[in-house]
C-alpha cells in the first residue's frame, strides 16, 4: 500500500521523511561529527581526506565539497544536520538560507525585514492561483 | 498536590539567543523583539514558579540518526548547555527536577504515551532561548536559572512528527500526571517554537503573518478544534520548520479547559517578524480556577 505523502507537491520544499532520512543517514552522520572542534580541524585541512573516511556516496561528497546544500538534501541532507558545515565555515542560518534561494545574502535580509517570502504562489499548488509544482526558482551548484 | 498554573508559549530562534549572548538586544534589529518579551519577564518576577516542564525540540544536537525518539522525557539532575558547531552558549547548566520527571513519566507511559526516558544529554538553543527570553540574561559561572526544569523533547525533524491531536492528548496526560504528585508545587509548562519559517530549499524565508495570528486566535479559543490541523497544512502555510508548532499544543492540552475546567486568561500576546529567518510568537495563559 502506498505511503501518504501529502507533502510532496509543495515547490521549493523536501521533506525530511524516513525515506530521505535512510538516505542521508551517513551524510548526516558526517555533519554531526563537525560538532567537535578538533574534527573541524581535521575537515579543514583535508576536506576530501576527511570525508573520504565516511561511506557517503560520491555525489554526497561532491555536494559537501561544493557547498551546494540544495543538492545535499536532495541527498538525503537535512538542514539542521547540513548547517554544522556552515558553522564550521562560519556561517549563520540566515546565510545558508539565503544561498538555498539563490538571493544574495543583502537581498534576503531585506526580504526578510519587508515580512518574509510572500506564501501567495509560493506553496499552495493545488489553489488556482498557484504556480504548477516546482516553479519556486532553484539554484545550481555551490549555495555560498 | 503539584498544579499547573500557567503555560507560556515562544518561538526558540537560535539567533535570538546569539543577539543575547554578543549584547545586541538594543539594536534596531532586535530592539522590537526584546521589547515584546519585557511584561514577560516582569510577569516571571510574580508567578516565581517552582518547576518549568519545557516542551522543546533537538535539533540534531543531542539526538543523532542513531536513535531518533518521538516523545523523550528529560530525568537527569542537570544539563550541559550543547556545542551546536559554534561552541556552547554562555548561559548557566540547567537543573533539572528527576523525582517530578520520574513521577510523570510513570504516569503518562501508565497513560499508554511511550515515552523515551533520559538520564543523560546537553540542551540546545531550543530549551535554553526560551529561557533567556523568560529569565533574562543569566551569567555562565556566576548566574543560574531561578528554578528546576524538566526538558521534554519532541521530534519534529524527521517526518513523520507526531500529530496535533496526539500531542494534544499527550498534554491531557501530563496535566494528570503533575496532579498527581504529592509536593505543593507551582509548575509552568512551555511550548516553544514555530511560528512560520522554513529554512531549507528555494522556498527558504517563507513567513505567513495572518496564517500565524488565526493559528493563535484558535490555540487560545478552539484548540481542540486545532488538534485535528493536518501536517501538510502546516508545511504548506508556516513551512517546512513552522511543523514546530504542533509542540504549543502539549502545552495548550495541559490547561484546566482540556480537563474541563473554565478557559484561561491571556496575560500576553506578541507578534514579530523577523528573527533571521523566522516568525516570533509568544502567548502567557493563566488558568482562571485556582
Amino acid at each position: 500500500m502506498p505511503l501518504d505523502k501529502p507533502y510532496r507537491n509543495i515547490p521549493g520544499t523536501t521533506i525530511f521523511d524516513a525515506e530521505q532520512s535512510r538516505k542521508g543517514y551517513w551524510l548526516n552522520q558526517f555533519c554531526m561529527s563537525l560538532m567537535k572542534a578538533d574534527n573541524r580541524a581535521r575537515f579543514k585541512a583535508d576536506e576530501r581526506a576527511y570525508l573520504d573516511e565516511w561511506p557517503m556516496t560520491d555525489a554526497q561528497k561532491a555536494a559537501v565539497l561544493a557547498r551546494d546544500l540544495n543538492e545535499c538534501i536532495r541527498l538525503g541532507g537535512n538542514i539542521y544536520f547540513l548547517a554544522k558545515i556552515g558553522a564550521t565555515d562560519g556561517r549563520t542560518y540566515q546565510q545558508m538560507a539565503a544561498g538555498m534561494t539563490g538571493m544574495t545574502e543583502a537581498a534576503y535580509r531585506e526580504m526578510m525585514l519587508a515580512g518574509g517570502r510572500s506564501p501567495e504562489g509560493h506553496g499552495r499548488p493545488d489553489k488556482a492561483d498557484a504556480p504548477a509544482p516546482g516553479d519556486v526558482p532553484g539554484t545550481q551548484g555551490d549555495t555560498r | 498536590m503539584a498544579r499547573i498554573t500557567a503555560s507560556v508559549y515562544t518561538s526558540h530562534v537560535p539567533a535570538i539567543g546569539v543577539a543575547m549572548d554578543t549584547g545586541h538586544t538594543a539594536d534596531p534589529y532586535w530592539q522590537p523583539l526584546f521589547a515584546g518579551y519585557e511584561f514577560s519577564r516582569q510577569w516571571m518576577e510574580a508567578q516565581r514558579p517552582d518547576v518549568v516542564f519545557l516542551v522543546y525540540n533537538d535539533h540534531a544536537n543531542a539526538f543523532s540518526l542513531d536513535v531518533i525518539p518521538t516523545f523523550a522525557i528529560g530525568m537527569a539532575d542537570s544539563y550541559e548547555p550543547a556545542d551546536e558547531g559554534w561552541g556552547p552558549r554562555p548561559v548557566p547548566m540547567v537543573p533539572g527536577h528527576g523525582e517530578l520527571a520520574a513521577h510523570i513519566a510513570q504516569s503518562v507511559i501508565q497513560q499508554d504515551f511511550d515515552l523515551t526516558l533520559i538520564n543523560r544529554m546537553t540542551v540546545d538553543h531550543g530549551l535554553t532561548v526560551p529561557l533567556s527570553l523568560m529569565f533574562g540574561a543569566r551569567d555562565p559561572i556566576e548566574g543560574r536559572w531561578p528554578c528546576p526544569v524538566i526538558p521534554f523533547a519532541v521530534n519534529v525533524v524527521q517526518y513523520p512528527v507526531p500529530s496535533g491531536r496526539r500531542c494534544f492528548q499527550l498534554g491531557q496526560a501530563i496535566r494528570r500526571a503533575v496532579e498527581s504528585f504529592d509536593e505543593p508545587l507551582n509548575v509552568q509548562i512551555w511550548g516553544t517554537g514555530g511560528m512560520s519559517h522554513q529554512l531549507q530549499g528555494p522556498r527558504a524565508g517563507l513567513i505567513n503573518r495572518a496564517w500565524d495570528n488565526a493559528w493563535m486566535d484558535r490555540l487560545i479559543e478552539d484548540p481542540q478544534g486545532l488538534a485535528d490541523m493536518p501536517h501538510v497544512e502546516y508545511v504548506r502555510e508556516a513551512g517546512s520548520e513552522g511543523i514546530e508548532l504542533v509542540m504549543w499544543l502539549i502545552a495548550r492540552g495541559a490547561m484546566g479547559d482540556a480537563a474541563g475546567g473554565p478557559p484561561p486568561r491571556v496575560a500576553h500576546r506578541f507578534y514579530h517578524v523577523p528573527a533571521s529567518n523566522t516568525a516570533v510568537g509568544h502567548l502567557i495563559l493563566e488558568e482562571t480556577a485556582r
